[in-house]
Order: structure tokens, then sequence, then C-alpha cells
């Protein structure tokens, strides 16, 4: 960046012609890019290739528990080849690819790791962020173009790391997304010092989070220093802002992880014992490590993160929701400004509430009431977004566009996932339903049918923009429906089995306690359902299939899109499709608000936000 | 395509990209300290009395580290204020002592404070044979006085006991970490002679109420410590105690940060002159935004200094 001092936004427009026809290579224009757009969509792919992959796991664990000790049908063969003998083992048949206990753990462990840091912030935060924010702000390009560079790939060696602790003896992590010590401290330890699951995991994080932390740096930037002129801070699309808080979280929650993942290195690598309490006894005896330490610690420094997580995983999801409402209802946000105070007060909040997630440790009753608290409160500001989203619709001619399709169903989807929070945010009906399947029922609403589903928004919404090319609608309705139908099917019967008293880490779905006469019982009715779900999951992963056919096949015969062809308002509609590096190929200045639609007396149902007032304005709306 | 703002300032906001950005890069490391530094609230708030030492650091050289670092700001700073007013030898002069200083600060960690506590040793006395050790550890006359119980005999150890194939033994013990060995190679150690600390050899003197192991340095004084006596013993090495585990891990994150803002100082004082032939202006914004990050830095050490030496 050696630009002269003086040079501003407004440069020679010669000069720019001359930096946009500057060939670059194939690395550098596909692999080691510094364009916003292609860093978008390579966090896209891998972030989605990893939803996938740890959907996949889900789909394992789901036949295990509604088959205990059966080997998985078909490619249990294949799976022990892959993934080792530690994983999948011989069932009582002597038929091939049984899910171990071991192996259990391992794949519930890397499922939660996957989706949330692997696969869902990927693309919500990263890809869409990287995609399409700095196109609605007005800008060129990120602030800091090899910074962004340099996230991707930092992320990528995470992912590298991730996938290959596969492959070390003992296999992956095995304690939980969470990595509650001193399980997690313990974990592996008769294996390679270094090599091992839980160390690699830990390391895994570190360049996550380090790229997480580039990322956001530069998205915050972005914002403040690059809007175009006239994009003044309630001009800018709903989805910037819900980025920028997005952004503020991630800078701010994840550095405490990053501390308290050093720190569980320590443990493990040098023998300190930071987690590790006096007098533990593992296996009848007593351990080395010095003792002091505390697990509970660990779980401040990972909820102090893994909270405000929650709402990195929802915001973005909310944004895009957001966009598709305003332009396919064909009219504004409904409380715009209420949206925007709304993410801030939520922002600010989630710091304030993570220890809802420990009411089981004993931390006492006033710690915990004051939890309950600010985490009844946050209900607030969900309600507000969710009741202007809602409100959003009254009154449009709404256009049921497979984006739109997704978008609505969020709705209702993300609100019984709030809505069947309230119990858990409360201390006394917490310790009842803490660890069952009713918890993971909960947060699977908000983040499955709800931001997966806002995910899908996303790609169909912005798919022409990036590719030049529509998804097939046929298919994008098909995926929709089968989508919608098997995901309920999933995760609606955790809520049954949860209040029947199902804990959410058992091996055999239960079966141990199916048949016992005492309190403890689940009964018949309770397990029942694992088959259900685990049919339910199959069928909702062929319906993914449809996806990735349309999602590629697109590519090559989808019909042709032009620079605007939801005919939107927001400034990324306002560039050549695809955008080429630089972005616009006009001077961009921006005269009105984001969602200018059906605007009395406009001779068009939509005014694009850097379109110049008419100069005279209508007297009365011609024709009504 | 070019990034508006990466040199000049944003009318509205004031900033250049990069100074917003490390700005926001640093309240991450605000939060990246915040979190080890609760820790350290947290642990030290739990730890059992007479488990948490006070006093024990070598407050003086910790003293002159503060100052070094304090002062490697103020030339970083007059520095930037050279290159504003285009001055740039004297600016090579000033990022020079800037290095410099850094340097001297990273020789006094690592050449003198690390490794005079890899080659200290400490036994953890078990509660039930407190009272065969008393006039080690004077716990009377720290009840008397109301300070907190000890537990602990230091020094520089001097013999190892074992018996290796039944056989009983003595080996001149040369660091702390001999313990280790023996033990990886299945010798069963009886006892450990040690050097102690002033503390350990009048315990009952006023003026040893505080460790301060460092700074008086062993005496010629050896008391025997019988292994089944001690509940764990070792090097002040991070496994030792929870002190040394969170010292080792703040001052450590610490000294990895000075060593990043050392590389690129030098990166700046090896090839800054391109760039500054090319655009000043820019070169610096660069050593500004640098220099916050070295304040940074400096900042974290005024919250080490008192946290680990003085409180």
């Amino acid at each position: 960046m050696a630009a002269p001092i003086t040079s501003h936004a407004q440069g020679d427009p010669h000069e720019h012609s001359h930096d946009d026809h500057h060939e670059l290579g194939f690395w550098q224009k596909y692999v080691f890019s510094q364009d916003h757009k292609v860093i978008g969509i390579q966090y896209g792919i891998t972030g989605l290739a990893f939803l996938f992959f740890g959907f996949g796991l889900m789909m394992v664990m789901r036949w295990q528990l509604a088959h205990p000790g059966e080997a998985v049908p078909v490619i249990g063969g294949m799976l022990r080849a892959i993934f080792g003998e530690t994983v999948f083992g011989t069932d009582g048949k002597g038929a091939i690819g049984m899910l171990t206990a071991d192996g259990y753990n391992t794949f519930g462990a890397m499922h939660g790791t996957i989706m949330v840091f692997f696969g869902i912030v990927p693309v919500a935060v990263a890809a869409f962020g990287n995609y399409a924010m700095p196109l609605q702000v007005g800008a060129p390009d990120m602030a800091f173009p090899k910074l962004n560079m340099a996230s991707y790939w930092c992320f990528f060696v995470s992912c590298v790391i991730m996938l290959s602790s596969f492959f070390v003896a003992g296999s992956a992590a095995k304690s939980g997304w969470t990595s509650y010590p001193p399980l997690s401290v313990l974990a592996d330890s008769g294996h390679h010092a270094f090599f091992n699951g839980q160390t690699l995991w830990l390391l895994g994080m570190v360049f996550n989070i380090t790229a997480s932390l580039l990322g956001s740096v530069n998205t915050i930037v972005t914002i403040v220093q690059l809007r175009a002129p006239g994009m003044t801070w309630m001009r800018m699309p709903f989805f910037c802002w819900t980025q920028l808080v997005t952004a503020f979280l991630l800078l701010l929650a994840f550095p405490p992880l990053e501390a308290a993942g050093f720190m569980q290195l320590f443990d493990r690598a040098f023998g300190t014992s930071f987690f590790m309490p006096s007098g533990l006894i593992v296996g009848g005896a007593a351990t080395q490590w010095a003792g002091g330490g505390s697990p509970v610690l660990w779980q401040h420094l990972f909820w102090f993160l893994a909270h405000p997580e929650v709402y990195v995983l929802i915001l973005p999801a909310l944004g895009m929701v957001g966009e598709i409402i305003a332009n396919n209802t064909r009219k504004p946000l409904y409380g715009y400004k209420a949206m925007v105070g709304a993410i801030f007060v939520l922002g600010f909040l989630s710091f304030v509430v993570w220890a809802h997630h420990m009411y089981m440790t004993g931390m006492g009753a006033r710690v915990a009431a004051f939890f309950q608290t600010t985490t009844v409160m946050i209900s607030i500001p969900s309600v507000i977004l969710i009741t202007a989203l809602l409100l959003s619709l009254w009154g449009g001619s709404i256009r049921f566009t497979v984006p739109m399709l997704f978008a609505t169903t969020f709705l209702p989807m993300f609100g019984i996932g709030g809505l069947t929070g309230i119990p858990l945010a409360f201390n006394a009906t917490d310790l009842y339903l803490h660890d069952t399947y009713y918890v993971i029922g909960h947060f699977h609403y908000v983040v499955a049918p709800g931001t997966i589903f806002a995910i899908f928004a996303g790609i169909y919404y912005w798919y022409p923009k990036a590719t030049g090319r529509m998804m097939s609608e046929f298919l994008g309705k098909l995926h929709f429906w089968l989508s919608l139908v098997f995901i309920n099917g999933i995760f609606f019967p955790m809520f049954l089995q949860g209040m029947l008293g199902m804990h959410r880490r058992w091996y055999d779905g239960g079966a141990t306690y199916e048949g016992l006469s005492h309190a403890y019982s689940l009964g018949k009715t309770g397990l029942e359902w694992n088959s259900f779900m685990a049919t339910s999951a199959f069928l909702l992963g062929a319906a993914q299939l449809i996806f990735i056919y349309n999602f590629f096949g697109s590519l090559f015969t989808g019909k042709k899109a032009g620079r605007n062809p939801w005919d939107s308002t927001t400034l990324e509609w306002d560039t050549p499709t695809p955008p080429p590096h630089g972005n616009f190929d006009k001077e961009i200045t921006v005269y009105r608000g984001p969602y200018e639609y059906s605007v009395p007396g406009a001779s068009k149902d939509f005014s694009p936000q850097s379109e110049p007032p008419e100069n005279e304005p209508a007297a009365a709306p011609a024709k009504h | 395509m070019e990034i508006p703002y990466t040199v000049s300032s944003r009318p509205d906001t004031g900033l250049y990209n990069a100074k917003l950005g490390v700005w926001l890069f640093l309240a991450s490391e605000v939060m990246l300290f915040g979190g080890l530094f609760s820790a350290y609230v947290f642990l030290r708030l739990g730890a059992e009395d007479g488990y948490w030492p006070q006093g024990l650091l070598d407050v003086p050289v910790g003293t002159l580290n503060t100052i070094i670092l304090i002062a490697s700001s103020i030339t970083i700073v007059l520095g930037w204020a050279s290159l504003k007013m285009r001055q740039y030898a004297k600016y090579k002069l000033f990022l020079l002592s800037t290095i410099l200083l850094g340097l001297l600060f990273l020789v006094i960690k690592l050449g003198y404070e690390y490794p005079a506590k890899f080659s200290h040793f400490g036994a953890f006395i078990k509660k039930e044979s407190l009272a065969e050790y008393e006039a080690y550890l004077g716990n009377q006359y720290a009840k008397d006085k109301g300070l907190v119980p000890r537990y602990e005999i230091t020094g520089h150890l001097h013999e190892i006991e074992v018996i290796r194939d039944g056989k009983r033994e003595e080996i001149l013990a040369h660091s702390p970490s001999d313990i280790d060995r023996l033990r990886a190679q299945g010798v069963q150690i009886e006892a450990y002679k040690v050097a102690v600390d002033r503390r350990n050899a009048e315990p009952t003197n006023p003026a040893n109420d505080r460790p301060s192991f460092i700074y008086h340095g062993s005496t010629e004084k050896i008391v025997t410590i019988h292994a089944k006596d001690v509940e764990r013993a070792s090097a002040f090495v991070p496994k030792h105690s929870q002190f040394f585990a969170i010292y080792f891990a703040i001052t450590g994150l610490h000294g990895l940060h000075i060593v990043g803002g050392l590389l690129v100082f030098g990166y700046f004082f090896f090839f800054g002159h391109t760039l500054y032939r090319k655009n000043p202006e820019q070169m610096a914004n660069r050593i500004e935004v640098a220099g916050l990050y070295w304040h940074f830095v400096d900042l974290v050490w005024v919250f080490v200094f008192p946290v680990f030496y003085l409180l």
C-alpha cells in the first residue's frame, strides 16, 4: 500500500482501470487471494464441507443410539478403515464397524467442535461477513486484505490440525466440545506426548481463535473506516450491524478461551495444575499433579467465550434473515433502529450471562441468582428482534422465493429454540433439565433450523451475485420442505426424551435404563424415539444431497442472473455480477436508507441506496 | 484498486485504518491477559494459607526491568516524533535504543531470573511431619506473630540419597532436574540434602518473614529432608506450585510479546528505509502503531510487577 498521502477513495479513474486490469496468476487469484470475495467463498466452501462432515459424525452416533452395539451397515468396514480400530470395533455378531464407547465420545466431542468452530462460524460470520459486508457498505475491499488472507490460512491450518487428530493413536479429542478438566487434562495421557487427540484439539483451537481475531479486527475497521460517502450509520444494512456486533463479541470473548487453552496445554505438557484439584484419585491411585487448581476455573473461562459464541452464531443469521425479509416483503424492516439497539444490548448482555451453564457446579445461590437475572433479561432484546422481524411481514406483498422460505421458517424455529431456553435460565428448573436431551434440543433449535436455515437462505440469496447464475427454484423448494420436516423429526423428540430424564452423553441411547422398575426407568416411550430420530437424521442427510447437487450444478446450468435479480436496494446489487476485484464499476454515493421498498410515488417498487433522489417528487401517487 | 485511509485519517473518525486496527487488537490483548490475571485471582483466592508465597521474587531486579521497559516506551515515542519531523538519523538512534532496551529486558529475564528458579529447590513437607522440621520452618514463631503457616523448605539441592539395587547411595546433585532423571530410572529416593535459604536456616529471625530467596542466596547450612516426609519436591518450575505455574504462564506470554515487538522493530531498523523514502508519513504511522503495541506490552508488565513481585 505505497499510496501517496493525498490519495483518497476518489483517485484518478484511469489509475483505477489500470489496477483493475492488472492480471493476477492463478495462485494469487484463487488460492492465496487477498480479494475479500474469494476469501469469503473459500471460507464458505470450507465451512460447508465441515458442516456436512460434522453432520456425518452425528449420523453415525444416531445409528448407535437407535441400534446400540450393532455395526454400522454397508459402510462399517470403510469407516473402520478410515478411523481405525479405536473408534470402530466388531459387534456381537462379528460384523465390522460398531462405534465403540471411546469412539462415541470422540465423535460427540468433534461433532460439537466442528459444527460450532469449523462450520457455522466460518460460514455465517467469515464467509458472508467477508463476501457481503464490504459490498454492502460500499468498500472496495476489506481494510487489511493481507490480514484477511492470513486469517483464512490460519483457519485452514486449524482445520488440518483438527482433522489430522482423528488419525493419531487414541483418535481425536473425547472430552466433549467443552473439554472440561480434569477429564480433558487426563485424556489421551497414555499416548504420544504431543500427537494426541486432546493436545491437537487445543492447538487447533489456538489457531482457530487467532484466525477469528484477525477477521474480527478486519470487519470492525472496514465498517468504521470504509463506508462509502453518504453511508451514514443509520443507512447501513442490518446485516452489517450484526456483523459489527459479532466481530466485537469474537474480539473480546475469544481471548480468555485462548488463555485457558494455553493453561490446559501447560497442565498437559508441563505438569502444572491450573485445573487439577488437590488429592485427585484416578483409577485408585493418587495423581502426580501438585493440586490446588480448580476445574471450575476452566468452566468460567470456557463459558466466558462460549456464551457470547451463541450470539456469534445467531446475530449474523438474524442479519441475513432481516435482509431477505425486507427484500421479499417489498417493505422496510419494521423498527430498524430498535433492532440495531437490541443487538447492541444483546451483545453487551451476552458477556454477563455465562455462568448459567454452571448452575450445577455449586457456585452458590447468590451467584446463580445474579446470572439467572441477567439471563432472563437477555430475552428482552431477543424478543424485540423476533417481533420486529415478524411485524415486518405484516401487510407486505410477500414473494415466497427459496431464500424467503428459509428466512421465514427461521422465525418460528428460532422462537422454539428461544422459548425452550427459559426453563434452562432458571436455576430451579435447570437443576432437573441440566445435561439432558432437553438442553440438546434447545440449542439445536437455535443453531440448526435457526442459524443453518438462515445460512441456507443467505446462500440462495447471494449465490446469483457470487456466481452470476440462479440456483434452481424447484430443487431449492424441495430441499426446503424436506429439510424442514426431517430437522424437526430429529430435534423435537429431544424435548420429550429430555423431560423423561435422558442424559445427553449416554452411549447406548438409554437402553441400560429401559427395563428398570425404579424411579430412574426411562420407560419404552422415551427409547422408541431413538429410531425415529435416526431415520429423520438419515433422511435429512439425503435431503442435503439435493442442495449439494443444486449448489454445484447451478454453476453450469443455472439461469443467468443480471446485476440485481431480486430487485434489491442495498449496494451489493449495484456491482457487476460477479463483482470484479475492487468491486464497484462506478463511484458510489449513498443517498438513502437500506430498505426503501415501495416508496410512495417512486417509479419502481425499490429505490437503490445509490440512486439520487428523484428531482421532482411526484405530488400525488400516480396509481394506487 | 486502492483501499482508502491507509495513510491519511478518515475525517469523521479521525483515524487511519491501521491505528483503529491496532487499538482493536489491543482490546483483545487486554482480554487475553485479563483471562490470565483473573485466573491468578481465582487461584490465589482459592489457595490454602501458606501455599502462596509472598515476597519470593527478586524485587530490585524486577524494579530494574520495570525501569528498562518504561524507558524503551519513551524512546519509541521519541523515535516516532523524530520521524514526524523527518529526522531519520535521530529516529534510527531512538529505534536502536528501544531494541537494545528490549533485549536487555530479555537478557535479565532469560539470563538471570528464569535460570535462578530452575536451579532452586523446594520441598513441601507433609502436614503430619511438620513437627520434625520445626527447627527449619518455625511454625510456632509464625503462629505467634500471626503469619501464615510454612510448609516448604527451600534452598540449593546438594545431595540426593537413594537406594539403587538394594544399596544405599549418595549422589551429588547438580540440579533439581536430577530428581526426575533418577525417578525415571526407577531409583528410589530416600532423602534430599539441601543447603537451605536464610528463612529455613533462621526461621525465627524477623528479617526472614518474607522468603525473598534470590536476593540473599542460600546459606551453608545443610538440612536432610526425608522423602517419606515430602508431599512433593522439585525445582521452581511451573509444576512446582500454582504460584510458579501462573508466574511462568503470564511472564512467558509477556516475554513472547516482547520478542514479537523486537522482531517488528528489527524489521523496521534494517528494512525501513525503502518505505521511508517512498512515503515517510506511512513509515511514521507504522512506528506509531508498533509503538502503541509496545506501550501495551509495557503496561502489562506494570501489572505483572506489583502482582507477582510486591503483593
